[in-house]
């Protein structure tokens, strides 16, 4: 019977994880409690992912109460897609983190690090399983209000700066989510998102509905980090300890995408959501400036992980792209390139945190000469480069592919003009630091000096899926199609 | 091993030899021709190994009765080649000529065009590194001309490709002929590989600039994968009959008066593939057969002679036909195997050359093109007379330089001694060689017209070599540099483009005296905006950032109530 309790225990095994680290608190108990938690959490989605596929959808309502009263999970493919990414990047990253974590923050705080990583892994599990509206919040808070405990405890000290304006944006967002439910709580008086769906296309006409789907949008496109709303994501990911950098870059901004999808998609309907309501111009307008400026910004910055910062900023600029498009096409490349970025931006933030170890910085000043201290650090950036630049054999390649063919498709050139505009620029970023690494003069002290096995294997490991799914594309493209197709065939 | 390409072989050689140390890479080295060349020979007559990437239907791997003697032809190109340069201690020079012959044979054996092209680019970027392994700054300059030039052909390639994909929804790499924008971009891209004339300088720029082992390697693979894939894609295209036939003379002119001897290949190189280019341009059996043919021995003399000249440059450290002369005496070996070189590239009955040219010759009439075999039957003359006659001539002959050296170590004699022994072989028993070419061969090299048209030409050629040298008429061996048509883009080019950048050096300054210079003032906004600092980059102060979402959430209200 443990199959049927698969969406309690997908949020329960961290949540109750997390507790328990608190209790604990001392790092090494506390790693390997999180350790286990992710792999748990791991399997259980996989196991989700499986029988979501063979078999349709999962409905489970907590607690034995139905669907309009209590908090139903539902799982589609979507959902077990999102969560599948979340946990298995946390698994992965978390495996690097020990070592990185022991040299990042202090012995007495690395017990509470480890309960905020717990929570905001159930927070980001809680979001991508939820059917219910308010309860989708509620997760949304957890992981925001971890998040901001975990970059805080960056051993910079702007890092405390860059929480508390993280705090401030991200409560903004979130409460502009809140409001936009409310609204549309008032408007149906249900949470639920499918009741929801039933109930909006008579009152979509609304002023309230209409009103909340700006307060939606503009909280997720908040949260998503979409071109303007970008501002805090820059020195939260550069600030914060190597292992945050990671696995928030792989799995945050890839929730809140899924969120936005939820409402466009399942909520509020294509129809409405795309066709009624200017967003598709609007997710086009800025998510092109999101690919072309924040690419070229990441040219300049000395600092490697504000610069893959703001290469994350360009990524969710492709990401609304294929949204924008409308299409299923576009919307499958979105989703391929949601597990894709995950895949290529994780391999390239732990490379650096693997670098940060060792020489304590990520300034693209100090790297003359790593690709021959460092070879095997220096090759998992290199293919992670490689892939964020879309070369082929890459799993960059494979979703800007599809985002290029949706947008030829839908007849949009100039998105295309785009799309090639940023890989360009990408290469000049990913260039910058290969040239520095491995054509600059070396300092004198040139011995090899490598990361530790527990930090190299994660690296490779993400590495490998970089160029693995780069020439296995059945797995993920597949997955992501039927994900689309579900998104435009039914409410959620 | 069954199906297994031969250039993955090399490729996985290379990556091994980057690695290992100096005996066993020479080992391996040794090894990997003769592996993959007898698993090449197991494989059927007629293999095709296709798949399906995003889509597209590759078709990676393709063994039939063309790619297999190119196939062959690499492999010997490639031993002779690695036996010749087995005693350098360069790991660069080892690798890079593994992995440019492991792209020789991923071009040849490629069924479409799309695995034509990643070869075509892998074939540029593995060689360039024998240029530049000379170290030297002119080798520096002309490897990345050459690297330049290479991949503008390989882009070309690609967007023919292309169009003829938009086209005909196939990339199979068949007959394309030279129909529509595809077809005519292929042409060009064929075209720089093979040296046609005007686009002809990446060889004659880079190739005497490779290291003396280089040059071996470089003058076995890439011009012969272009004459292959224009063999492939563009046989019986008339207008090759007159680019070939331009090709066989106008280096002629250039050959005899230039003094770096390589350089001197280099252009009898140009002038060997137009013989090839003519019977490509034929398409008839006879002419298919006799330019490929050409291609296979060429691959060999012309390696030979390279060879001959690599090891006095590397005996001697010259090149010029005015430092060297007289090495006869201290190199009798090496003087002996480059004059069966010679004889073979001048066409000498009972050496290669002389049972495949004619070929291409015969067929040329044939076809009733009375003019072009005049032409061929210029070149011919003019072949015997720089490379038959002019390269032992000056190097082991003519006046004493007062050089006195050694024979070159061991393994480059009998790189040479093998290359020689085929090109006799061949000469005398070509019944071999033509067993394997694309048609069946009902033709006989050795008949009465056939030798006398050639020796009698040869005569009169070696007399009027004399005859030239008695008089004093002779162009003597100098320094000095020959203007070729790179000086459009070596000389003019620049020279305009200083011209430009002073003109608009000039402007720019005016305006910066009026106000600010524009460049400076475009490259300074984007730094303001772009910039480590600047308006995009910086840190904003929270409030500004709710002012953004303020103005997003207006924006986003008003258009929803529109």
């Amino acid at each position: 019977m443990i199959n049927g309790q698969l969406p309690a225990l997908q949020v329960v095994v961290p949540l109750i994880a997390a507790a328990l680290c608190l209790v604990l608190s001392r790092p090494g108990a506390a790693w390997l409690i999180t350790f286990a938690a992710s792999v748990v959490s791991m399997l259980v989605s996989l196991l989700m992912l499986e029988e979501v596929l063979q078999s349709g959808v999962i409905d489970y309502a907590f607690g034995g109460w139905a669907a309009p009263f209590g908090i139903a999970y539902r799982v589609d493919i979507v959902n077990a897609y999102v969560l599948m990414i979340v946990s298995t990047i946390s698994t992965v990253v978390s495996v690097f983190a020990r070592v990185s974590v022991a040299s990042e923050i202090e012995t007495h705080n690395q017990g509470f690090f480890y309960t905020a990583w717990l929570l905001c892994l159930t927070g980001l599990l809680g979001i991508a399983i939820t059917g219910d509206a308010f309860n989708l919040f509620v997760f949304l808070e957890i992981s925001s209000l971890s998040s901001y405990v975990l970059i805080a405890m960056g051993s910079d000290r702007r890092a405390l700066t860059a929480a508390y304006q993280y705090l401030i944006m991200g409560t903004i967002g979130a409460t502009f989510i809140l409001i936009g439910v409310g609204l549309l709580y008032a408007l149906t008086g249900t949470l639920n998102m499918l009741d929801l769906a039933a109930r909006l296309p008579e009152v979509a006409d609304s002023r309230t509905a209409r009103t909340g789907f700006a307060f939606l949008t503009v909280g997720l496109g908040l949260k998503i980090a979409l071109f303007p709303l970008h501002l805090w994501l820059p020195n939260a990911y550069a600030y914060a300890p190597s292992a945050v950098s990671a696995f928030l870059a792989a799995t945050a901004t890839k929730v809140a995408v899924y969120v936005l999808l939820r409402f466009v998609f399942s909520v509020f309907g294509v129809e409405f959501a795309l066709g009624a309501m200017p967003l598709a111009l609007g997710l086009a307008v800025l998510g092109s400036i999101a690919v072309l400026s924040a690419s070229t910004v990441a040219i300049f910055q000395q600092n490697l992980k504000r610069m893959l910062a703001y290469s994350s900023v360009a990524q969710v600029g492709y990401l609304a792209l294929g949204v924008s498009l409308a299409t299923p096409a576009g919307l499958t490349a979105t989703l391929l390139h949601l597990f894709n970025h995950a895949l290529m931006k994780g391999a390239l933030f732990v490379a650096l945190g693997c670098i940060a170890w060792r020489i304590g910085s990520s300034r693209l000043e100090d790297f003359a000469g790593l690709g021959y201290r460092m070879p095997w650090t220096m090759g998992v950036f290199v293919v992670g480069g490689l892939s964020l630049i879309g070369i082929p054999l890459t799993a960059g390649f494979i979703s800007k592919w599809y985002l290029v063919l949706a947008a030829l498709d839908k007849g949009w050139w100039p998105v295309t003009v785009v799309i090639i505009a940023g890989s360009l620029l990408a290469v000049i970023y990913i260039w910058r630091v290969v040239e520095s690494a491995y054509l600059a003069d070396p300092p004198a002290q040139t011995a090899k000096a490598e990361a530790p096995a527990s930090m190299l294997i994660p690296a490779w490991l993400l590495a490998i899926a970089n160029l693995y799914f780069g020439s296995h594309t059945d797995l993920s493209v597949g997955i992501a199609a039927r994900a689309a197709a579900g998104l435009f065939g039914a409410a959620p | 091993m069954p199906e297994f390409p031969p250039f993955a072989l090399f490729y996985l050689a290379a990556l091994a030899a980057a690695v290992l140390p100096r005996v066993p890479r020479q080992v391996l080295m040794l090894a990997v021709p003769v592996v993959s060349c007898a698993a090449l020979l197991q494989l059927p007559a007629d293999l095709l190994v296709s798949m399906a990437i995003l889509d597209l239907q590759l078709e990676p791997f393709r063994v039939d009765r063309l790619s297999r003697l190119f196939g062959i032809l690499f492999h010997i190109g490639a031993f002779i080649g690695i036996v010749f340069s087995l005693h350098t201690r360069d790991r660069t020079q080892h690798v890079a000529a593994l992995a440019y012959a492991g792209s020789a044979f991923g071009a040849v054996f490629a069924g479409d065009l799309l695995t034509l092209f990643v070869f075509w680019e892998m074939l540029a970027v593995s060689s360039v590194f024998l240029i530049f392994a000379s170290r030297t700054e002119r080798s520096y300059g002309a490897g990345m001309r050459y690297l330049v030039i290479q991949v503008i052909s390989g882009v070309l390639l690609l967007a023919g490709a292309l169009i003829l994909y938009g086209q005909s929804g196939s990339l199979r790499f068949e007959h394309i002929g030279l129909t529509g924008a595809g077809g005519t971009l292929i042409f060009l891209a064929f075209g720089i590989k093979c040296a046609f004339p005007l686009l002809h300088n990446w060889l004659t720029d880079a190739y005497p600039e490779a290291t003396p082992t280089g040059t071996v390697f470089l003058s076995a693979f890439t011009t012969k994968v272009a004459v292959y894939a224009l063999a492939r894609g563009f046989a019986g295209t008339e207008a090759l009959v007159y680019i070939g036939a331009v090709m066989t003379c106008f280096p002629i002119f250039y050959a005899v008066i230039e003094n770096d001897l390589r350089r001197v290949l280099a252009y009898s190189m140009i002038n060997q593939i137009g013989f090839m280019v003519v019977g490509i341009g034929l398409g008839t059996a006879l002419a298919i057969n006799g330019a490929i043919a050409h291609a296979f021995n060429d691959v060999i003399f012309k390696g030979l002679l390279m060879m001959s000249m690599g090891a006095v440059l590397h005996m001697t450290g010259r090149m010029n036909g005015s430092e060297l002369g007289g090495l006869y005496k201290s190199m009798p070996v090496t003087t002996a195997l480059c004059i069966v070189g010679a004889a073979s590239i001048s066409a000498f009955p009972l050496f290669s050359g002389f049972v495949s040219k004619s070929m291409v010759m015969v067929a040329v009439l044939e076809e009733g093109h009375p003019f072009v075999w005049l032409a061929l039957l210029f070149a011919s003359a003019g072949v015997f007379h720089h490379a038959g006659i002019k390269i032992p001539f000056f190097a082991f002959f003519a006046h004493d330089s007062g050089i006195r050296t050694r024979e070159p170590p061991a393994n480059m004699l009998i790189a040479m001694g093998i290359a020689a022994t085929l090109c006799i072989g061949i000469g005398v028993w070509p019944w071999v060689l033509y067993d394997l070419l694309p048609f069946t061969v009902n033709y006989t090299p050795f008949d009465g017209s056939h030798i006398l048209a050639q020796i009698q030409l040869l005569v009169f050629s070696a007399a009027a070599f004399a005859w030239l040298k008695v008089a004093g008429i002779y162009p003597p061996e100098l320094h000095s540099t020959n203007i070729d048509v790179e000086w459009l883009y070596r000389r003019l080019a620049p020279r305009w483009a200083l011209k430009t950048v002073t003109v608009s050096h000039r402007t720019a300054q005016a305006a910066s005296q009026a106000g600010k210079g524009l460049g400076r003032n475009l490259m300074r906004l984007v730094l303001h905006h772009y910039g480590p600092e600047g308006t995009l980059a910086r840190a904003w102060p929270t409030g500004s950032m709710v002012l953004w979402v303020a103005v997003l959430l207006a924006a986003s209200l008003v258009l929803y109530y529109l």
